[in-house]
């Protein structure tokens, strides 16, 4: 017999677990390589799935010593009739779609601009992606400093462009500005993420391509539009549901800015749920609030995947 | 030979006396929240080991973090702590849901007697349900939220003779809520030594209970009041009553006329950083911090002076302060037991008091020279004795969560108006009581 690391493998076997194991079929050694694997997503993700269903329904406490009560749907229609809980789906959906727009126009004007080939390049890619890389916590408090009307440098760059007194507004003070405020952090924290996925998506584009556009004499406009941006769409479209997703969720950032203020103007429905399970401890109402959330985002990420495959597909 | 018996014996019995000293010792931890009081009382706890032979750990929580870690640490039966300084809201769900081991019978064995301690204190701090002979903790942390402003710039001629101009008044200590809100109009915005100064620093905050703590201090000299009758979760026209809306309207004049510029979000360490940055004239916090101002070396000494809360329909100031439990899921609660006893006695009281605690024992409050003893222990008792406190349900996490947001919207992003607020404060409060069962 050859000797291979696979041979090698088989021949440290022991024979009792050799012969075991020459008794089973294929499809059952696979099943105790995916066995394993299969048993900790449902421990870890299906069982506390139907478990937070099965909380839905009920009145359950987590703080409480008291009998769980099966209150039907009133928590889905509690939820679903509450004006307020509609007002932060209307501050996240601001914040996804400003952040999203602002992300990807800036982080593929960025890329753009950095793929061409100029000194200093690599050493500015560094620069621009040093923002991704702090601590969410650390950006919102530095950037609640800048924002401040007295002291903070943002004001003070606004007003002197426009003549304002610095102190006159106040970024995370004022309802008008405030969820624009948060969008500004997201942006200048994340554009960067989006910018290193269409850099990869405009160096995976061949330059004979572009050649031939040469020797059809296609313009560099025409060229922009049938081929950089056809051939970058996919990685953009991934980098908008890889930024969807987690602007959905989006916690920690906004938590230390604004703290969902003033009022619930930035309350987005991560700090609502958080509150609602974590500080005021309606675990089942804040089940049911989890669920249609989960429903939501499964449902859009859904159909999202959908047109992605459909747009690699061309 | 008699002496060497002695001597063998009085060895034994020091031998036996350390052998069961270090058999019992302890390791308590002690939690509370981070603030001057905590440090003093470290210092005091130094008399406990050397007393008991058992040691002392700390664990101190910032303020906005300190309710979410400890709720969450007695909700999940942790052994975190051995003894608890815990808010006074946190008295009823720490008795319904067992997390504090309730101390009457201790109390009896130890001759300890709640009488020895304010009412107020006792009635706020250690029952459950409220007004009964159930204790479950012993006043630690008498406090209420006060005022301070800058004495020098009160005694400024300049300043004096140009708010007299003004109002047609004196500039004095105010001696009701539209006096204090007058006051601080008058600072807003005026330069002082080349600096722009405020009006007042006031609680804004909205993720814990800030908000709450400095509206309730307008509605309470106003009337404010619960229910209709006590005990009936009768809510409706006393939360939106039109003494509270004048209240709350007054509020919101207050925080847009009369404080600086970007403190939306503002609480304790807030207020005390715009006070000591030279930023205000007048300062909301609670009593615990003014040992600590008076002794700051920019902003303290001839520079501050203190006054309670003033009154507009009647006297009322914000209750604060804690009572000491012991956590029921300690397995050192003999120990923790000894550190309550010890903490009762009035020396040991006293000794809280000198050292910057607030002490909530009789003979320390009711001491002939107890009023002169700080520049603010003439209005801190004045304060205490009318004080009110916030909802100590077991749902009062629900209950405070429900009014920061209805405060915040209106006060701060100025959203619908005062009788909205209140109209949908009850409505929420109904809600929560629905769901425990009590309406």
């Amino acid at each position: 017999m050859t000797d291979t690391p696979v041979t090698r493998a088989a021949s440290a076997t022991p024979s009792r677990v050799a012969r075991k194991i020459r008794g089973l079929s294929d499809r059952a050694i696979a099943w105790i390589f995916v066995g394993p694997t299969i048993f900790l997503l449902l421990a870890i993700n299906i069982f506390p799935l139907i478990w937070t269903i099965r909380l839905s329904f009920t009145n359950f406490k987590a703080n409480r010593n008291r009998e769980i009560e099966w209150v039907g749907t009133r928590n889905y229609e509690r939820i679903l009739t509450d004006s307020d809980i509609w007002l932060n789906m209307q501050a996240t959906a601001h914040f996804l779609f400003w952040t999203i727009f602002f992300q990807v126009l800036i982080g593929f004007t960025l890329a753009y601009l950095i793929n061409k080939k100029f000194k200093g390049n690599d050493l500015w890619t560094t620069i621009i992606v040093l923002p991704m890389m702090l601590s969410p916590a650390v950006v919102g408090n530095f950037w609640k400093f800048l924002y401040q009307p007295q002291i903070g440098l943002f004001n003070y760059i606004v007003a002197f462009f426009t003549g304002k007194d610095p102190s006159s507004f106040e970024m995370l003070g004022s309802v008008q500005l405030a969820p624009w405020s948060i969008v500004i952090v997201d942006t200048w924290m994340w554009t960067p993420f989006v910018m290193l996925i269409c850099l990869a998506g405009l160096r995976s584009i061949p330059d004979y391509i572009y050649e031939a556009a040469e020797v059809d004499r296609a313009s560099k406009l025409r060229q922009f539009f049938t081929i950089t941006v056809p051939m970058v769409l996919p990685f953009l479209m991934l980098a908008v549901l890889f930024r969807g997703i987690e602007n959905f969720k989006m916690f920690d950032l906004v938590v230390q800015l604004t703290g969902g203020g003033p009022g619930s103007t930035t309350e987005l429905t991560s700090i609502n749920l958080k509150r609602e399970a974590f500080e005021k401890w309606r675990t089942g109402y804040a089940s049911a609030y989890a669920i249609i959330l989960f429903v939501t985002v499964f449902g859009l990420a859904s159909i999202y995947v959908k047109a992605l495959n459909k747009v690699k597909e061309r | 030979m008699k002496t060497l018996k002695l001597a063998s014996v009085s060895a034994l019995s020091i031998a036996a006396a350390s052998l069961a000293n270090t058999a019992q010792a302890e390791d308590l931890t002690l939690c509370w929240a981070a603030w001057d009081p905590a440090n003093a009382l470290v210092e005091l706890s130094k008399e406990f080991e050397t007393q008991s032979g058992h040691t002392m750990s700390f664990e101190f929580i910032p303020w906005p973090n300190f309710a979410d870690r400890m709720l969450n640490e007695l909700n999940s039966g942790g052994k975190l702590c051995d003894l608890l300084i815990g808010d006074s809201q946190w008295i009823g769900g720490g008795a319904e849901n067992g997390h504090y081991v309730k101390l009457n019978d201790f109390f009896d064995a130890e001759g300890i007697s709640m009488s020895d301690f304010a009412d107020a204190t006792v009635y706020a701090y250690s029952t459950w349900p409220k007004g009964t002979e159930n204790y479950y903790a012993l006043p630690a942390m008498g406090d209420a939220n006060g005022w301070f402003y800058r004495k020098d710039w009160f005694a400024r001629e300049d300043i004096q003779a140009a708010f007299k101009e003004a109002t047609g008044r004196d500039l004095a200590e105010p001696k009701s809520q539209k006096e204090l809100l007058e006051i601080a109009q008058f600072f807003q915005g005026r330069e002082i030594d080349g600096q722009t100064v405020y009006g007042a620093s006031i609680f804004t905050e909205r993720g814990s209970e800030g908000i709450t703590m400095g509206v309730t201090s307008a509605l309470y000299p106003w009337g404010f009041k619960y229910e209709n009758t006590p005990g009936s979760y009768d809510m409706d026209g006393a939360v939106n009553s039109p003494e509270a809306v004048e209240a709350l309207e007054f509020y919101k004049e207050f925080y847009e006329t009369a404080t600086p510029p970007g403190y939306t979000n503002s609480y304790m360490g807030e207020s005390l950083d715009a006070f000591k940055s030279g930023q205000v004239a007048m300062a909301m916090n609670w009593f615990a911090f003014f040992p600590g101002l008076y002794a700051d070396p920019n902003t303290g000494g001839d520079k501050i002076d203190f006054f309670v809360n003033p009154p507009q329909n009647v006297a009322g100031s914000t209750l604060g302060g804690q009572g000491i439990s012991v956590v029921a899921y300690s397995d050192k609660q003999d120990a923790a037991l000894e550190y309550i006893k010890w903490f009762a006695n009035p020396e040991v009281q006293a000794k809280w008091w000198d050292l910057g605690g607030y002490s909530a024992h009789n003979a320390v409050l009711n001491d002939p020279g107890f009023k002169d003893s700080a520049p603010f222990a003439g209005d801190f008792l004045e304060a205490m004795g009318s004080v009110q406190d916030f909802w100590q349900e077991p749902a009062y996490a629900e209950l405070l969560l429900a009014m920061q947001k209805r405060l915040h919207d209106y006060v701060v992003a100025d959203q619908g108006t005062a009788q909205d607020a209140l109209d949908k404060l009850v409505e929420d409060w109904t809600e929560v009581f629905e769901d425990e069962g009590k309406l």
